[in-house]
């Protein structure tokens, strides 16, 4: 306890396990406790009524959300990851894959493809949170490339949707390969004249927050988002000190001036919009 | 397999070039031997173990022997120096050169000082400027890496770790001057790549490189940090896993024993690694430079084959 390395004391976590959070429903306001029933909760974006509280949206819904209707062509949507390192914890890389796969239905935490938002025409590369907790790997990084450059041929803006807990430590080091690979995309994209509006959704943390999310001409935040590079209990549990209520959170982001603007989800479509014109030709 | 597909297509190694010691060619032919063999779960835990050996020369240490005339450049002209990452100027082999490198510290009251290696985003934009500095001048980049990563605490997040160390790699990835980075010892996570995105990427034997810490892998996969062995055997964070994953683009041998067994003999060593690798792309226009550093993050990675 008294090392006072500056390392993260993880023996901590191990000897002192969090109180299993009791299990709420998911439709539960972890906000305000009211309940919802599934169709009202669509009907406001799957946001509370009552607080304003902003419950997770998997990716094939934010783009219901957010693009017009019909007007998704998801693309490379087949790439899967491979298990490079024939990684194995507790379970094997490959189980987990492919567990995620089936309760997501997703083939990876990205879903990418062309779009329009109120008749401006687009790319998406929207992050799943629910596929295995949003991590950034191979996948992940080659998808958002592809990404970028179909926008940079297509001469379209892209709009990029984070939701991830960081890098996938089961494709270790070509994990942190995503990063630079990613910034090295939009750069080129740059380059063309190419636009990137990043959007950020809870959480955004780690590597996706320390590469392709914070490089957006603009960066937008929804309400309660937490981005933060170390998450609250790593930096607790390194420094010791007392964490600010809004650790982290999106409007202490765009206090410390690291965000252009914080966007609650029932304006998001037309604010995306908005930019898309202003960036248009 | 791979590894010995590539070490095998390395052939006359990239590794020995410039490190023609007399009388220890043999002794490097013995390692390179080793690394034709992949990596036991137990070589793998003496490399973090030699990474983070309290007496392992840390960049000063480095640049003192490598660098003629080196002068500091303190500071990120915003609101601090950051002292857990050095920048300067300095002379390799009769050229001006700029250097950007965590610097971690040997007692305690030093260790403390440096932060252990941990930069803020301070740090970075630090880096940021030095980097900015070489392009205006025309002046080759070399990067030193040691860090267990990123200092992960409420001001550092608070003035923008994370947009930090994505500003510091697109920075890099812009940069018209050549770029070489040396993974020194501890290649922690996205505070380490922050400043190793580079034409050529050299990683010392013993150093390692990777996206999270053993202790932390172990503690979120293990639910115990205890089983940070197990945890480093199988994310390998290794030297001979990093060549043959092309996240490296060489590997610099070090004396027997580690670098920290003589540190004169390792600086050697990697000096003729760096100028050996300066060799190899300073005649490139900066364009295709610029170009082929682009291609190669671009090709990083490994998908299912379908």
């Amino acid at each position: 306890m008294s090392s006072g390395q500056g390392r993260v004391d993880v023996e901590v976590e191990s000897k002192r396990p969090e109180a299993p959070a009791a299990k709420a429903h998911p439709n539960t306001c972890p906000g305000c406790g009211s309940h919802y029933r599934d169709d009202e909760l669509e009907r406001t974006l799957r946001v509370c009524p009552q607080c304003g509280h902003h419950f997770p949206v998997g990716a094939r819904v934010r783009i219901e959300q957010l693009a017009d209707e019909g007007s998704f062509d998801e693309e490379d949507d087949e790439l899967r990851s491979a298990d490079p390192l024939a990684f194995f914890d507790l379970r094997s890389y490959a189980e987990r894959l492919a567990e995620s796969e089936i309760s997501t239905g997703l083939g990876d935490a990205i879903v990418c493809g062309s779009a329009a938002i109120e008749g401006t025409a687009c790319r998406l590369a929207v992050m799943d949170f629910s596929f295995m907790g949003g991590s950034m790997g191979s996948v992940v990084g080659e998808k958002f490339v592809r990404a970028c450059e179909r926008s940079a041929e297509a001469g379209l803006p892209l709009v990029s949707v984070s939701a991830s807990g960081g890098a996938r430590m089961q494709e270790g080091i070509l994990a942190l390969m995503q990063l630079p690979k990613t910034v090295c995309a939009i750069d080129e994209l740059h380059d063309g004249g190419g636009t990137l509006v990043s959007v950020l959704t809870h959480p955004t943390t780690g590597g996706v927050l320390a590469s392709f999310a914070s490089l957006g001409d603009v960066v937008i935040a929804e309400p309660g988002a937490l981005m933060s590079f170390a998450g609250p209990r790593v930096v607790a549990q390194t420094t010791r000190e007392k964490l600010p209520d809004d650790f982290g959170l999106a409007e202490s982001n765009l206090r410390f001036g690291h965000l252009d603007a914080i966007v609650p989800r029932s304006e998001l479509r037309p604010t995306l919009a908005r930019l898309l014109r202003l960036f248009g030709t | 397999m791979r590894l010995r597909e590539r070490l095998s297509k390395l052939g006359g190694m990239k590794l020995l070039r410039g490190t023609k010691l007399t009388g220890e060619l043999a002794r490097l032919q013995e390692q390179l031997d080793q690394l034709r063999s992949e990596p036991s779960a137990e070589d793998i835990w003496r490399s973090v173990e030699l990474a983070r050996h309290q007496d392992r020369p840390y960049t000063l240490d480095y640049v003192e022997r490598i660098f003629d005339d080196f002068f500091e450049l303190h500071g990120d002209r915003g609101r601090a120096d950051d002292r857990a990452l050095v920048t300067g100027l300095g002379k390799i082999d009769g050229r001006t050169v700029v250097l950007v490198g965590h610097q971690k510290g040997r007692d305690l009251k030093e260790r403390a000082r440096r932060n252990f290696g941990m930069a803020y985003p301070e740090g970075y934009r630090k880096g940021m400027r030095a980097m900015a500095l070489a392009d205006r001048h025309g002046f080759p980049l070399v990067t030193m890496i040691d860090t267990p990563g990123a200092y992960p605490g409420v001001a550092a997040e608070q003035h923008g770790q994370g947009g930090a160390i994505a500003r510091s790699q697109a920075v890099m990835a812009r940069l018209s001057v050549p770029t070489v980075a040396c993974v020194i010892g501890e290649g922690g996570s996205g505070g380490a790549v922050a400043i190793a995105v580079a034409d050529r990427v050299l990683m010392q034997e013993n150093a390692i490189y990777s996206v999270i810490s053993p202790e932390g892998c172990a503690a979120i996969l293990w639910r115990d940090a205890g089983e940070a062995r197990k945890a480093a055997a199988a994310f390998k964070p290794d030297a001979a896993h990093c060549l043959e994953l092309g996240v490296v683009d060489a590997i610099v041998a070090e004396p027997e024993g580690g670098a920290h067994a003589d540190p004169d003999a390792a600086a050697t060593l990697l000096e003729r690694g760096i100028l050996a690798a300066l060799e190899g792309i300073d005649a490139l226009d900066p364009d295709e430079r610029r170009r082929q550093r682009r291609a190669k993050y671009r090709a990083m990675g490994i998908l299912a084959s379908t």
